[in-house]
């Protein structure tokens, strides 16, 4: 089976600043990791890939230093890792993400062959949108089954494959046809430890690198900044509401704040008293 | 990537002023009404009701967009669209939209905007909306903002969407300057309830899309209700009790859930227990949670984080207890205790029981 994985390198804490000019987000210094969403569609490309054979790629758009997340998906055990990455790109919005993305998926399935599936994160930890992978599915034409929490059969021989999928209120169970775009659930799988021999090719290996030409796109109006309908056009904190919170409290201990606190909440909120004896009377 | 030069910036600002011609004639405000199992989610009335205010800004329609399939039960969610405050609603009825799939029903709804040209198009952030939002736009190729936490229309007639920024407590506007229709996504919960005015009447848009069976990829074999008795019903509860970080271990949770039972509330955490294993990933409340609305909130431990934020502050009263008074939860929480919430929980919760017991014997 051929399988693609698309990954995204994302800042790993919360501890990301906002640069006070240009409202953009600084990730200089902040150490990242690969997308915890990416991992689940990862884990399940290898399962795949021991049943059926074949191979798994990797592949992603980003800054240079976005090989490493490559190059560490591969310890985990996947075949090659692709990197799309050029300044063309900076500023992309789901819109231009999912634009650069497929040119690397089409580039890649000129060498290889399409793909039988590829999967992407059902979201991401930073932008957390989940539309990248229907901007895929929908560019390349692909089945699009998001919210995957298990794979029941596929046969890729007959381009056939069954899914459970989380719907709101219940599970449906879908078949469909590959290729698919497949996002999974998390907690769907655990992605694995690589095997010592996974970890020691990862670090020999080469992430192959594309640029925008280099991956067919001619019309760079469609990348970046400006292949991006959305502008961010202020970043601000919240309003601190007029007043900060009155502070309870009380000198003599746990107990008379506890009491003092509910003086507090039933002056400002007289009605909840009757709620809460209506239901109180209702044990 | 969404790391961008100053340079790059200032030339988007300068970019994107006009809209081009052909977009001009996109009017009218859309919400998709996302239908199933033959009732109508609350979060399209939600945005019924917020859609209402952007029309009404605008001058324009507001329209309910209904796909599905059974004469009935569409005549019914139609009357329900006009009660939450459309003036219009395109009716699409046709067996293959029985259920939903994101092929026929991504189909759809690019014909509908080609034909009827809405400015502004709101879905629910939901499992459904979000399988459907991300391709509508693709194929449209205009804006899509996901998990808007407020919307409104500047001076340019332009949607202002915002939404949290990830990393720390910060939120960011975002427009569609010049591509149709402005979408955006908010999630269950966010937007009020408004109240329907029954025997309220508008206009019916009937289309008739081409549709075969066979040309659909994906097959619904089978669906599998959720336990209804399992589905907590955190979202919707008057009074919820949340613990944080500040709880320091999962044995205290329980002092929680103690609380919010004496108070016969709902009980929830904050992204971290989640993330730990200390409670189910639908006990936690914020952006990539629950957003609940409830008449009283108590955090215990929780430091009142943008994601966690936008999650509560529709309630009535938020009552935060915390160590650091410069917590950031005290900036929008109404009552605060500088205090240790594993120490005060138990005793608030006895406290609350003598009150109640008190007050019984009295009545
Ligand atoms: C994309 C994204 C989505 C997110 N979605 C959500 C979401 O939906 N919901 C959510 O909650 N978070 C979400 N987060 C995480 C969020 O940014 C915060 O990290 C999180 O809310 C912090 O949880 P906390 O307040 O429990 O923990 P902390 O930030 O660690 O705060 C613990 C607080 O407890 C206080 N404390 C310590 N000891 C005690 C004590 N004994 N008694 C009382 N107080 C004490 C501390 O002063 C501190 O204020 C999201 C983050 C990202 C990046």
């Amino acid at each position: 089976m051929r399988i693609f994985v698309c990954i995204k390198q994302v800042p790993d804490s919360a501890q990301i600043r906002v640069h006070p000019v240009t409202n953009t987000i600084m990730r200089q210094g902040v150490p990242t990791i690969i997308n915890p969403y990416d991992l689940f569609g990862l884990e399940e490309a290898l399962r795949l890939r021991d049943r059926f054979g074949g191979e798994v790629t990797v592949l992603s758009m980003g800054p240079p230093m976005a090989s490493e997340s490559l190059r560490k998906a591969l310890g985990y055990g996947a075949d090659r890792g692709l990197l799309l990455t050029d300044r063309f790109f900076a500023g992309s919005d789901t819109l231009a993400t999912s634009y650069a993305l497929s040119r690397l998926i089409e580039k890649a399935a000129e060498e290889q062959g399409m793909p039988h599936i590829v999967f992407c994160g059902k979201q991401t930890i930073d932008g957390d949108t989940a539309q990248v992978g229907p901007g895929i599915a929908q560019r390349l034409g692909l089945s699009q089954l998001t919210y995957v929490s298990a794979i029941d059969a596929v046969d890729p021989e007959q381009g056939t494959i069954t899914v459970r999928r989380r719907a709101d209120h219940g599970v449906q169970v879908l078949s469909s046809r590959l290729p698919a775009m497949i996002t999974m659930l998390e907690g769907s799988n655990q992605i694995r430890r690589g095997t010592q021999n996974d970890v020691l090719r990862a670090a020999r290996s080469d992430i192959t690198q594309w640029n925008a030409a280099g991956v067919g796109i001619e019309d760079l109006s469609l990348c970046g900044l400006r292949g991006s309908p959305t502008v961010v056009k202020r970043v601000f904190a919240p309003s601190v509401r007029s007043e900060k919170a009155t502070i309870v409290s009380s000198e003599s201990g746990v107990s008379a704040t506890a009491s003092a606190l509910i003086e507090a909440i039933l002056e400002r909120q007289p009605a909840l008293e009757t709620d809460l004896l209506e239901q109180a009377s209702g044990y | 990537m969404t790391t961008s030069s100053p340079q790059a910036a200032g030339q988007r600002a300068g970019m994107k002023k006009e809209l081009p011609e052909h977009f001009r004639s996109y009017k009218h405000v859309w919400v998709f009404i996302e239908f199933e199992h033959g009732r109508i989610h609350p979060v399209s009335l939600e945005l019924l009701g917020e859609g209402r205010k952007l029309a009404d800004k605008l001058g324009v329609e507001l329209a309910g967009v209904l796909l599905g399939s059974g004469a009935d039960s569409l005549d019914d969610a139609t009357r329900n669209c006009f009660a939450y405050g459309a003036d219009v609603v395109y009716r699409v009825e046709h067996p293959v939209l029985a259920q939903y799939r994101n092929q026929p029903y991504t189909k759809v709804m690019t014909e509908l905007v080609e034909k009827f040209q809405p400015e502004i198009m709101l879905l629910g952030a939901t499992v459904l909306g979000r399988d459907l939002a991300g391709s509508v736009a693709t194929t449209l190729k205009t804006g899509l903002t996901a998990d808007c936490t407020e919307l409104a229309i500047d001076d340019e007639r332009s949607l202002a969407a915002t939404r949290p920024t990830f990393g720390g407590s910060l939120l960011c506007t975002i427009h569609t300057l010049n591509y149709r229709p402005q979408m955006a996504t908010v999630r269950p919960r966010v937007m009020a309830m408004p109240r329907p005015e029954e025997g309220r009447e508008g206009r019916v848009v009937v289309y008739t899309p081409e549709l075969e069976e066979e040309r659909i990829i994906t097959k619904v074999l089978d669906f599998l209700p959720d336990d209804a008795a399992e589905a907590s019903g955190l979202a919707f509860a008057d009074i919820v009790v949340a613990g944080g970080m500040g709880l320091r271990s999962e044995e205290n949770i329980q002092l929680v859930r103690q609380l919010a039972s004496v108070l016969g509330g709902d009980w929830g955490g904050s992204r971290p227990l989640v993330q730990k294993g200390w409670i189910a990933a639908d006990r936690q409340i914020g952006q990539t949670g629950k957003t609940i609305r409830p008449k009283l909130y108590i955090a215990a431990g929780i430091s009142g984080a943008i994601q966690h934020r936008v999650g509560v502050e529709g309630a009535d009263m938020i009552v935060a207890i915390n160590t650091d008074p410069n917590a950031p939860i005290f900036d929008f929480a109404h009552l605060g205790v500088v205090s240790d919430a594993v120490a005060l929980l138990p005793v608030l919760t006895e406290a609350f029981r003598q009150r109640l017991l008190v007050n019984r014997m009295a009545g």
